[in-house]
């Protein structure tokens, strides 16, 4: 193995010493590990780090490629590209998704557009603005290298899409379109109406049934992966359930790519599609990957807000939308006047009151936590007074209505068919909503995790966000680890590294297959009073209340204990009909929920220990005078790197340190 | 809102299936169509029964996972809206509702509501891309795209796979999803290098399918949640019988 792809040190036993110090005031229960220290980001010129780091891979010879089997998890964007990709190059894939199919993955419904340092407007944008925009968007904890990188391979994106036929929005001239976004003074984001994700994933999804078609794929569809076959301290497989049959199999491969999604379906209600789940990454956890940051989850400030107790999920308005529309709420708290009987100098337009330069474009966290604050002062509108308007009304005046139904046309009718009104007619009403988690498996410079031949992309993984991720940088990141920078670097680790033949019969592979068999039936065994939503449910609200928008210590403590109580009682309790040998939804469903209840406890042990605010992440605690997020550079600038040590056993946290030598820190300001 | 829900039932894909009467009192004119089913399934499993198994992920229209026939029409009453997206308003008190999966030789069932529809991604392996490896593409703004084909390709590209069309159609037939693919590429200047072959491969492999042939009953696009219009089966037909004619493929 060469230097470059050493992962670091993941010895526990000896480096653990408990700690005191997390907080003033009392003990924290989690063990203080060694650091961590990234060692396959080159030193040297930001600018020539990834050029030099590709250089320095040892290549596959293409004859040879065909007999290394790579599994793939996931068919999203960072999944289906990646797939494809490395099918294209010649390797064995073998690819899996819990959907009937790999063209429905959660990136599908990416509304609002792709950023990409293209500079086509000529408005002063470029690589090292993009970069710098994501850096000081994360709040400063996000590592540079990885970012640096994302802009550079951004304008690839564009093209690769373009030539797959991606029909992106264009101007008369034949040219791309593109438009603006929060958190920047560009307009860098490329879009395809309000169904950008759609179609880059149906690009993806193309290229991936291409490969499928070429034999290169082996895809298994309505497949779930249970488990992560570690041998000799490497990712060698996993274990599957087919969904259909109920049947439970072992897959075994020379490396594994887990690109299974964000884990914000652990609040119950989110963005998210229904069945993504934190299961692939929280198995993979176990077995001695990493986890960092759990606690950077992003709040989207522009969702429907809910209507009752049966809502299921909820959906997302594009920020796009706040290119053109305008945000308030009344004056007067208390006030119940239908909108239109506002007169307009009664009306507060918040954001342009507080960010003058940024106005309606300020980043998702901070739009936010606005919100939330004008509602907690009695001020919002709608049922139950949790909502804000986002009026369109000086838009269609500007443009004309076929103007804007032109641009946003679908996100209206949507709008109108969820919630009965007619938004050309009555301003929207918008509330935030769980959408993104910028934490996930911690990762190298070469995406590869705690676990050698363990790679983590898009979503999955925590690397390019820091505490808040911009709009439109999500598919960007998905697509550049999926098309550009995982395929150089799972090959430079297939190049480097000597592994020893293996089948499904070695010992880690059966025991696995037996603890993921046993714990279905395990599940089936309690045979309870309770349903399995009835605890997701639960789980959510407790953490939308104390791990939510805002979070304290109090608060965060109180979760701690009770979610270590609901997890006692969802393995007496839990109530799931029918067998494990055919199609069973709500055992799918009770597997991820366990896995989210000791998902959702790391994750407010997280938000306990970093007792700074920065992003996403904002404790009620440290606050500027005026209400912002007050970060904590001394004590906090670092990656929070969680090691498992059991189900109920304090975890240990290894500290990666975050270095600032291109964007120097400082407080982020939008107004 | 009381409802009466008769839902399809059927264990397995061999296994007989069969209409089942469930009573629901209090739904919601907020609710959307699957919270109805989340509701009335969450009463099944307290009650010791098993819930019914449907699709669906999203719930946002986008994915295109869901989609039961309701009271004979594929998504429901509601035009250019799928099953997640229909909500509970349409309805009113006192409502027997029929609840029954795609029906097509096609679309085998699976289970309940949910049905096998790989043979849609079997079509689109067949040639519904562009073969650009990755890395191959040239820059972005080398190929201009003028706004009406662009914005017809789009118009297309919003296809979600769900197949109401098929089910919508009396003859089982797939044309619309297929004329949805290759209007979306062969418009664009880079689908033009494997115009003829793909619809050729794709058609071939709708008819091994077993999807029927289209007879222009239109069923297809009434039933459609992204409103595709008929005009693309028109042009579906016109580059097939242009890739016979030039003999390319």
């Amino acid at each position: 193995m060469s230097e470059n792809t050493e992962t670091p040190n993941t010895e526990s036993e000896n480096a653990g010493t408990p700690n005191f110090a997390g907080g003033a005031d009392a003990a924290m229960p989690y063990v203080l590990g060694e650091d961590l220290v990234d060692k396959a980001a080159p030193d040297g010129p930001i600018e020539t780090r990834w050029s030099r780091r590709k250089f320095a891979a040892k290549l596959v010879n293409p004859a040879n490629r065909r007999k290394h089997k790579v599994i793939v998890v996931g068919t999203g964007l960072a999944g289906g590209s990646a797939g494809a990709t490395l099918a294209e190059q010649g390797y064995h894939v073998i690819q899996f998704c819990f959907q009937d199919s790999p063209r429905r993955a959660h990136s599908i419904a990416a509304q609002g557009g792709i950023n990409a340092a293209k500079n086509y407007r000529n408005d002063g944008d470029s690589v090292r603005r993009l970069f710098y925009d994501t850096i000081k968007g994360g709040d400063f904890r996000a590592r540079e290298s990885n970012v640096h990188r994302l802009a550079e391979v951004s304008v690839q994106i564009i093209d690769q899409c373009v030539a797959q036929g991606v029909p992106f929005a264009r101007e008369y001239s034949g040219l791309l379109d593109t438009r603006s976004f929060g958190g920047v003074q560009v307009q860098r984001t490329f879009y395809a109406r309000g169904q950008t994700g759609q179609q880059l994933l149906l690009g993806a999804y193309q290229a991936l049934s291409r490969q499928i078609d070429a034999g290169n794929v082996e895809m298994h569809a309505r497949h779930e992966m249970l488990d992560l076959i570690v041998i000799d301290g490497r990712a060698r497989g996993i274990i599957a359930r087919d969904l259909v049959t109920g049947e439970v199999s072992t897959y075994m491969a020379d490396a594994v790519v887990l690109a299974s999604g964000g884990y914000g379906n652990v609040f119950y209600l989110s963005t998210n599609a229904k069945n993504s789940n934190a299961s692939a990454i929280w198995r993979a956890h176990r077995r001695g990957a990493y986890l960092a940051n759990p606690c950077y989850t992003q709040i989207h400030p522009t969702c429907i807000p809910r209507s009752g107790d049966y809502q299921s999920k909820l959906t997302l308005m594009s920020e796009s939308l706040r290119n053109d529309g305008r945000i308030w709420v009344p004056k007067q708290t208390g006030d119940t006047r239908s909108p239109e009987l506002i007169p307009e100098d009664e009306r507060d337009y918040y954001l342009e009151r507080i960010y003058p330069s940024f106005g309606n474009l300020v980043p998702r966290d901070i739009a936010s936590r606005a919100a939330k604050n004008v509602c907690d002062e009695g001020r919002g509108v709608g049922p139950g007074g949790l909502g804000v308007y986002l009026d369109f009304a000086d838009a269609i005046k500007r443009l004309g209505e076929d103007k804007v139904r032109e641009k946003y046309g679908n996100l209206f009718d949507m709008y109108q068919r969820i919630t009965g009104e007619n938004p050309y007619k009555v301003p929207m009403r918008i509330y935030p909503a769980i959408h993104y988690t910028m934490g996930g498996l911690w990762v190298d410079y070469d995406l590869q995790s705690t676990i050698p031949g363990l790679f983590v992309i898009g979503e999955a993984n925590f690397s390019d966000h820091g505490a808040n991720r911009l709009g439109a940088s999500a598919l960007m990141q998905g697509l550049a680890d999926g098309y550009f920078v995982l395929p150089p670097m799972l090959g430079n680790y297939l190049a480097s590294t000597k592994l020893a033949p293996v089948d499904a019969s070695a010992p880690e592979a059966v025991a696995a297959h037996t603890e993921s068999t046993e714990r279905l039936a395990k599940l089936l065994a309690v045979n309870g009073d309770r349903t399995p939503d009835s605890f997701h449910k639960e789980l959510g609200n407790l953490l939308w209340d104390n791990c939510g928008m805002a979070r304290n210590d109090a608060g965060l403590r109180k979760a701690l204990s009770r979610i270590a109580e609901l997890r006692e009682e969802f393995w007496t309790r839990v109530k799931v009909p029918g067998t494990g040998a055919e199609l069973n939804q709500s055992l799918e469903k009770a597997n991820r929920i366990a896995d989210f209840i000791e998902f959702g406890e790391l994750m407010v042990l997280d938000a306990l220990v970093r007792s700074e605010s920065c992003g996403g992440h904002f404790r009620e605690e440290s606050q500027t005078p005026d209400g912002e997020a007050l970060r904590d550079d001394d004590n906090f600038a670092y990656a929070a790197a969680w090691e498992f040590t059991g189900v109920g056993s304090q975890p240990v946290l290894h500290r990666e340190h975050l270095q600032f030598d291109e964007v120097h820190l400082a407080q982020r300001s939008y107004a | 809102m009381k409802l009466t829900l008769r839902i399809w039932r059927q264990s397995g894909p061999e296994a007989p299936g069969k209409l089942v009467d469930y009573v629901l009192d209090d739904v919601s004119p907020d609710m959307s169509f699957l919270e109805m089913l989340d509701v009335l399934n969450e009463k099944l499993i307290l009650d010791g029964a098993i819930p019914v198994t449907f699709d669906h992920d999203c719930r946002e229209g986008i994915c295109g996972s869901c989609g039961v026939v309701v009271n004979g029409a594929p998504h429901g009453p509601q035009t250019l809206t799928t099953t997640c997206q229909l909500h509970m308003r349409s309805f009113s008190d006192g409502d027997t509702i029929v609840v029954e999966p795609w029906r097509s030789a096609a679309f085998p069932i699976v289970k309940d509501l949910m049905v096998d529809r790989s043979a849609f991604d079997r079509i689109i392996q067949s040639g519904g891309y562009v073969s650009v490896s990755t890395g191959a593409a040239p820059e972005a703004h080398s190929q201009l795209v003028p706004k009406p084909d662009a914005d017809l390709a789009f118009e297309n590209a919003e296809c979600i796979g769900c197949g109401a069309c098929v089910a919508a159609c009396p003859n089982g037939s797939s044309m619309l999803f297929v004329s949805a693919k290759i209007s979306h590429l062969n418009v664009l200047p880079q689908g033009q290098p494997e115009r003829e072959s793909r619809v050729v491969n794709m058609v071939e492999q709708m008819d091994a399918e077993g999807f029927g042939g289209c007879t222009n009953t239109g069923e297809c696009t009434n039933a459609c949640p992204k409103g595709i219009p008929q005009s693309s089966i028109a042009r579906l037909n016109r580059e097939y019988l242009r890739a016979s004619l030039t003999g390319k493929r």
